[in-house]
């Protein structure tokens, strides 16, 4: 399991060539090893930013990202032994349209760890009876539902057994009856111990799973807490205002 | 957005769009009339093209069996000159397709290039190509390696056209490449799949998909535009037909003859295209 540090991590887009967003303002955090850390926020707060520079998907303009005191913002670090060692789950859950969903999994095993065949199917049909999909290993994505594509996502995600994972608004594209399946599979890892950084609206999940909760707004970090203290006593106004909105 | 709506959306705008105003302009609120230089692609549902198509067939096919059968001088005689081009045109027309596809492939690879060098040669060559005439391109080509390789005949004739079309069919690659969605590069790379590895298993394989069609249609194009080489003195189609006008002096009877063998044949592969994108849409 690992550590994330992000430290100062500063995110300008240039729009239209002219005007200057920033995305992200100088935000730090941490998540130790083992810990669940949700960040929340109203849309356009660049937590899906700050989520995405972890593994270089987004790339900074200023600060600096560690794992296990790996600089990953140095240009001479490997980014690709970095992101194997990171599983991410997309919003939009990004499966391989012309894989079956046994080879979406093993994909990444066999050309990335050089794995056998046999060995990388049998990792996958144990993982996907973690996420309790076994008889749809056959299928195609497009067979699955929302909620199961998402499962199988991060079956796939778990094949190159992470370090740490990150969830970019994993439920956010889901039918309401489909959320409780990919929250249960995510609630299950986080009892393993696995080292997770989330972005979500999922309240419910925060309250029962997170050791930390992360409150962005406009790019800053406003307030970070416990669950608890977050929900019941936020301190910024901000914060209040949101949580008013949404809870 | 599903897979098939992508695909939907890629099939029908995308590839039209991109590939045939290749430059269509960046700003997506420009408005802007786009026609393909092919045959239009007659499939079931569209109720008005397919009856077009299945008018100008007949109609062709009617005329040509008519003129042989109740007129077979000089008809018949022409039909059996031509026709015996066809084998040529096929054979040109085959191998430059192919020829064409991999220089395609390489060139759309080229022009996603992050690669800045590599990124400005698929750039120059697909301008080049695009902003001469094929005919003088043809003959070009075709004397440039005749001269410096010592290449002669056919395979010159193939390379040629492949090297023209190659520019053509690595701007499809390339809109088939930027059609696929931007997650499955992230979702690739974030796995810890290098960039190469991703095209290989991820982003060529879709690609492949959505460009079947568009290839499809540069092969009837390119049918057609094989008739040029009828300059390079080879023995297809036209130059059957122009040996045979200089032996009688028939020019309208023959080219008559020589128009409705192509628009046969064009005709056929496209409804042949359609068939192969209404299969494809079928499975999704």
């Amino acid at each position: 399991m690992a550590k994330i540090e992000i430290k100062n991590l500063s995110k300008d887009f240039v729009a239209n060539g002219i005007k200057t967003v920033h995305a992200v303002k100088n935000a730090s955090l941490t998540v130790n090893d083992g810990e669940v850390v949700v960040i929340i926020g109203p849309s356009g707060s660049g937590k899906s930013t700050l989520l995405r520079s972890v593994n270089m998907l987004e790339t900074p303009t200023s600060g600096q990202i560690f794992i296990d005191d790996v600089e990953v913002t140095n240009p001479k670090t490997d980014l690709r032994k970095v992101r194997e060692e990171v599983g991410m789950v997309f919003q939009s859950f990004n499966l391989f349209p012309h894989l079956t969903v046994l080879d979406n999994i093993t994909l990444a095993p066999r050309k990335v760890l050089k794995m056998d065949k046999a060995k990388a199917e049998e990792l996958a049909y144990k993982l996907l009876d973690k996420v309790g999909l076994k008889d749809k290993a056959k299928n195609h994505p497009t067979q699955l539902s929302g909620g199961q594509q998402q499962r199988v996502a991060i079956a796939r995600s778990l094949a190159m057994n992470p370090k740490a994972m990150l969830f970019d608004e994993p439920t956010s594209a889901l039918d309401p009856e489909m959320i409780k399946e990919v929250l249960d599979v995510m609630l299950s890892l986080a009892k393993d111990g696995t080292t997770m950084l989330l972005v979500t609206h999922e309240m419910g999940f925060a309250r029962a799973a997170a050791d930390k909760v992360v409150f962005m707004d406009s790019g800053e970090i406003i307030e970070e807490g416990t669950p608890e203290e977050m929900f019941t006593h936020p301190k910024s106004e901000r914060t209040k205002s949101f949580l008013d909105h949404i809870l | 957005m599903d897979n098939k709506s992508i695909e939907t959306l890629v099939k029908t705008e995308t590839i039209r769009k991109k590939v045939v105003s290749v430059d269509s302009s960046k700003d997506e609120k420009v408005q802007t009339i786009t026609m393909t230089d092919g045959p239009l692609i007659p499939k079931k549902g569209e109720k008005h093209l397919m009856t077009s198509w299945r008018i100008t067939f007949f109609l062709a096919l009617a005329i040509l069996l008519l003129l042989i059968i109740f007129k077979p001088d000089p008809y018949r005689e022409i039909f059996i000159v031509c026709i015996k081009g066809a084998p040529v045109t096929f054979e040109v027309t085959i191998f430059a397709i192919i020829g064409a596809v991999i220089i395609g492939v390489f060139t759309g690879l080229g022009s996603v290039s992050k690669h800045h060098i590599i990124n400005m040669i698929s750039g120059v060559y697909v301008e080049f190509i695009r902003g001469i005439p094929l005919l003088v391109q043809l003959i070009f080509i075709y004397y440039a390696l005749g001269r410096f390789f010592h290449i002669e005949g056919m395979i010159a004739a193939i390379i040629s056209l492949s090297i023209c079309f190659g520019a053509y069919m690595g701007e499809i690659v390339r809109a088939g490449i930027q059609a696929i969605p931007k997650g499955q590069m992230e979702a690739a790379t974030a796995l810890g799949l290098t960039r190469t590895q991703a095209f290989i298993h991820v982003i060529l394989p879709q690609t492949a998909k959505v460009i079947l069609p568009a290839i499809g249609n540069e092969f009837i194009s390119m049918l057609k535009d094989s008739s040029l080489v009828s300059q390079l003195a080879l023995a297809d189609i036209l130059r059957k037909g122009r040996e045979y006008i200089s032996r009688t002096f028939l020019s309208l009877e023959t080219m008559l003859v020589v128009a409705l063998i192509y628009l046969i044949f064009t005709l056929v592969l496209s409804r042949l295209v359609g068939l192969l994108e209404e299969r494809l849409h079928k499975n999704g």
